[in-house]
């Protein structure tokens, strides 16, 4: 089975490279890269004919049940099948294991991030997109990694200010303002919270992200001319990250009003301010069908920096993603649907109309964004922000680093506990 | 049961009476059925698992195939033969399902199979190459058309590539690139028309040959030309190259090397930086080794094994003993409403414990959970080490109780009562007649439900895992928080708490560790039971 697989990979990349070195025949690498290719040949034949016209496509309950009119609609322009699978639980794993067990769907679609973990497991194959001209610049930026670009981005998200308009009318310009609004409202008993940002008992670093990085701090050296992250150069221990962090345990749990709580977590923080408990949330675009259920008004707007030697408050970027699986067994389809439908205006548009996310296409956006004025206004409170590092090293930061912000939320030392983080992160990065 | 040897041996007609096998034997038309549907699904299974055997040349595991599914043929066709036809599916049950998943376990243990070096060294270059591949500078962003030479369905598959900005037509083969003769465009850069024998495919056509235009490679002067699905198709050309001689990574432009280093599965440069892709390699002892060089684990180890042993222990005691005073309170015909209670009492067994533990988890939230507000309480409770314990050990005992409940409950009722009786007529208080004659009858009943009970616990992941995740983590470790078990700690070792990053090497020898804790306390504790057993 996986010779088969390895006969179709060998056949997509090895057929280019083998080509590649022909005219300087000399070089080893024709002759070792040609016959793996004919020896691999016959029995890459053989499965053809039984799959082609199904394309296989794996995505989470949600993202599946958008796709549904997209997919049915490439299926009749193409006369194939397109079958969606719904994988509720930790679907990129699943997709890698799929993948090395001989199993993978054609096409995947998940979170920019993954890029790194889906690339040294051999999963993904890189796509050409022809118009790149047409994405937005952080999307593209989003998913090229090493220099190549893995997957099509459909649609873009982000964190930001969520404020509730009937208790805190203005929109606060610096973090202070934000402290100084919610203590007000605490006090008249309009509020029990001042900020609904989740922290929980274990941290959460994506939402932590913008505090963090208005007080200076980050988790690696990062290269903003060449968008890249370098994990050997950690500065999660850094002095500017330390001060960073400093500012937040001084309005965490030990401040005599703490504004960031263990107790308000990724489960309640949405839940907390649609109950009227908070004037402030920290959250994204998923957050706003709740809120208007609940009837709330609101608006969205950037998350401030503090007054005094504030860095712009950067939350992270992330772009969804349509991957192709390098072992899926009807990779031209899934090129075809990947690179030249996905990247449709209308296609992204129908996206949009099933899942209400900002699309990654300009021209896209630009149709949709009239009807929804809250597109452009999370997409104007990240305009700072960064995306997320793809590389695989940034798996391993979201544990040691959350529990760290966690303890400091809870009033532990600073220095000594990102120290600690630091030792946690370089033995798990090894 | 009659066994073939016992058959009279006459001279008459074949015997009718042939030995009966359970349910196998072809003596009754239900029996007959059973049998060939069996054999059919056997014979099924074999028929589909074999071509990819075939395909893939792993004649060892065809043989084997065929050789069991020869064998279960010959043992059930047999009139005779009857203890293997009770024991084949036991054994094949025994080594699908435990001896496999053991041996697959402990050759992972000593390999570094993970995120990153999941496959083989030839995919791994296959991969890098792949990933290196780049459009050529300055070629044309084709558009094209598929097309074949004759038959639509069978003729070998050709490229038609229009250039966009010139409208320019080639035939792109295997050979290379020609021009088109007499070729008519669309305006969306279609080819609707060309002469020299080519067929153009409509969409549904093309998509039926897509592993054929998957396989179909153009070579031209600086690259080679690939589809990039139904309607383009790119020049590209791979940067880096696989050179046998360096057994190395070379990338064309820059001359940069990354040489195989074959004792970690990486292709690594002169400053220690390694490429994405890996394979999976033979490690020998250092996933054994890891737990023991982690200092984390060396500082916190023992304080970790009590608390798991605590954990455990407190776990089954604890719940043994809410258990049994329910099941004694229950077991006097006084109580009124006696089905009722029981009832209430299993309910917490019958809901699922997944969601049961979320909602506990819930309910112990410092400001918004039920508990504190409640009682008035402000304990962070998954934010204080000691309190953390209680509140995993109290969501214990709430899911725990029933079971034990309705073991000791069983157990009571099995206990002759004269037995007590004959205790209180020699004068025995009620509390001694229960600690000498109930409770020793009780745990020669119960010691290996106990046993059991306790291994389960040891390995209690859920329990942690959706409630305190480990929590709190110290501030000096956040690997390894108060309320870890072994098993917990392992997850998050072994990076599978992360996206991506998974070790299951590091995993699988873990693992091992664990269960051989477990193995030793469960031997030591039925040697003790044994004891008990000398009271009947």
């Amino acid at each position: 089975m996986r010779i088969r697989l390895l006969a179709g990979l060998a056949l997509g990349s090895l057929a280019l490279t083998a080509c590649a070195s022909t005219p300087t025949a000399t070089t080893p690498a024709a002759s070792t890269a040609a016959p793996a290719t004919t020896s691999a040949s016959p029995t890459a034949q053989a499965p053809a004919g039984s799959v082609a016209g199904t394309l296989t496509i794996w995505a989470d309950d949600k993202r599946a049940a958008a796709l549904k009119t997209v997919a049915d609609k490439f299926a009749a322009e193409n006369s194939v099948k397109v079958n969606i699978q719904a994988v509720s639980q930790d679907l990129q794993n699943t997709f890698v294991t799929a993948s090395q067990a001989g199993n993978a769907p054609d096409i995947v679609v998940g979170a920019h991030d993954w890029i790194g973990n889906l690339v040294q497991n051999s999963a993904i194959s890189p796509v050409s997109l022809t118009d790149k001209a047409a994405f937005d610049p952080k999307a593209l930026a989003a998913t090229t990694y090493d220099g190549q670009t893995y997957g099509v981005p459909y649609m873009r998200e982000n964190i930001a200010l969520i404020r509730n308009t009937d208790l805190a009318p203005t929109a606060p310009a610096t973090l202070d303002d934000l402290i100084a609004k919610g203590k007000e409202l605490k006090a008249a008993n309009k509020v029990s919270e001042i900020l609904c940002l989740p922290v929980g008992q274990n941290g959460d670093v994506y939402h932590m992200m913008p505090l963090m990085s208005a007080g200076g701090g980050s988790f690696f050296a990062y290269d903003a001319a060449t968008g890249k992250f370098d994990p050997k150069n950690l500065t999660i221990a850094s002095p500017k990250t330390i001060a960073a962090m400093e500012k937040i345990k001084a309005i965490g749990e030990t401040a005599a009003t703490p504004v960031l709580k263990r107790s308000i977590g990724n489960d309640n923080a949405i839940s907390t301010f649609t109950g009227g408990k908070c004037a402030f949330l920290v959250s994204g675009p998923w957050a706003t069908a709740d809120i208007k259920k609940a009837n709330i008004k609101y608006d969205i707007t950037a998350i401030p920096t503090w007054k005094e030697g504030g860095f712009p408050a950067s939350q992270f970027y992330g772009a969804g993603t349509f991957y192709v699986a390098a072992k899926g067994k009807n990779a031209t389809l899934a090129q075809e649907f990947v690179t030249n439908y996905v990247s449709k205006v209308e296609t992204q548009v129908a996206l949009y109309n099933a899942e209400a996310r900002p699309p990654a296409l300009t021209a896209a956006l630009d149709q949709v964004k009239a009807a929804d004025p809250d597109l452009q206004k999370f997409l104007d409170a990240g305009k700072d922000a960064i995306p997320m590092p793809a590389i695989p090293a940034m798996g391993k930061v979201w544990d040691p680093v959350g529990k760290a912000q966690a303890a400091i939320v809870g009033g532990a030392d600073v220095t000594s506990t990102l120290k600690s983080a630091e030792t946690a992160l370089k033995a798990a990065i090894g | 049961m009659s066994s073939p040897t016992v058959q009279p041996t006459t001279a008459k007609a074949p015997a009718p009476s042939r030995p009966r096998g359970l349910g196998l034997s072809s003596s009754t038309p239900l029996a007959l059925f059973g049998k060939v549907v069996g054999l059919g699904l056997v014979a099924a299974v074999t028929v589909w698992m074999a071509p990819p055997l075939l395909a893939t040349r792993s004649w060892l595991m065809l043989a084997l195939l065929l050789l069991s599914a020869a064998a279960i043929f010959f043992i059930y066709l047999q009139p005779w033969k009857i203890p293997p036809k009770y024991l084949v599916p036991g054994v094949v049950f025994l080594i699908a399902f435990q001896i496999i998943p053991v041996v697959f376990t402990v050759s992972t243990a000593f390999t570094n199979f993970g995120d990153g070096h999941r496959g083989t060294k030839e995919e791994a270059i296959a991969a890098i190459q792949a990933g290196s591949v780049q459009p050529v500078a300055g070629a044309p962003e084709y558009y094209l058309t598929v097309a074949t030479q004759g038959d639509p369905a069978t003729g070998p598959i050709v490229m038609l590539l229009v250039d966009p900005a010139t409208k320019t037509v080639q035939v792109g083969t295997a050979e290379g690139l020609q021009p088109a003769e007499n070729a008519q465009v669309s305006d969306n850069f279609k080819v609707t028309a060309i002469d020299g024998g080519y067929t153009i495919l409509n969409l549904g056509q093309a998509s039926a040959r897509a592993a054929d235009l998957a396989q179909l490679t153009v070579p031209t002067a600086q690259g080679a030309i690939k589809n990039n699905g139904l309607s383009r198709a790119v020049e590209g050309k791979a940067t880096r190259l696989y050179d046998a001689a360096c057994d190395c990574i070379r990338e064309a432009a820059t001359g940069a090397t990354w040489t195989a280093d074959g004792t970690i599965g990486y292709f690594v440069d002169a400053a220690g930086n390694n490429l994405d892709q890996g394979w999976q390699v033979n490690v020998g002892l250092a996933n054994w080794a890891k737990p023991f060089q982690d200092s984390t684990l060396r500082t916190h180890f023992v304080g970790m094994v009590v608390w798991n042993f605590a954990f455990a222990l407190i776990s089954v005691f604890g719940t043994f003993a809410v258990g049994l005073l329910m099941a004694m309170a229950l077991n006097s015909d006084k109580v009124r409403g006696l089905r009722f209670y029981r009832v209430l009492i299993v309910l917490p067994y019958a809901m699922p414990a997944f969601a049961m533990l979320l909602v506990w988890r819930d309910m112990f939230n410092q400001d918004f959970g039920l508990i504190n507000n409640l009682f008035h309480l402000n304990v962070n409770w998954f934010g204080e080490p000691t309190a953390a314990k209680i509140a995993v050990l109290l969501v214990q005992f709430w899911l725990g109780y029933p079971y034990m409940f309705l073991v000791t409950t069983g157990a009571l009722q099995a206990i002759p009562s004269d037995l007590v009786e004959a205790a209180s007529v020699d004068g025995a208080s009620r509390f001694f007649a229960f600690r000498t004659v109930t409770l020793p009858l009780l745990f020669v009943a119960t010691a290996p439900l106990l046993i059991s009970s306790f291994a389960f616990n040891f390995n209690n992941f859920n329990a942690i895992r959706l409630t305190s995740d480990g929590g709190p983590f110290p501030p000096d470790s956040p690997s390894l928080g108060a309320t870890d078990l072994l098993i917990s700690y392992t997850y998050r070792l072994a990076g599978f708490s992360g996206g991506g990053g998974a070790q299951y090497g590091l995993a699988a020898a873990m693992s091992i560790l664990i269960f051989l804790i477990v193995a030793a306390v469960s031997i030591v504790s039925f040697r003790r039971t044994a004891a008990l057993e000398d009271i009947n």
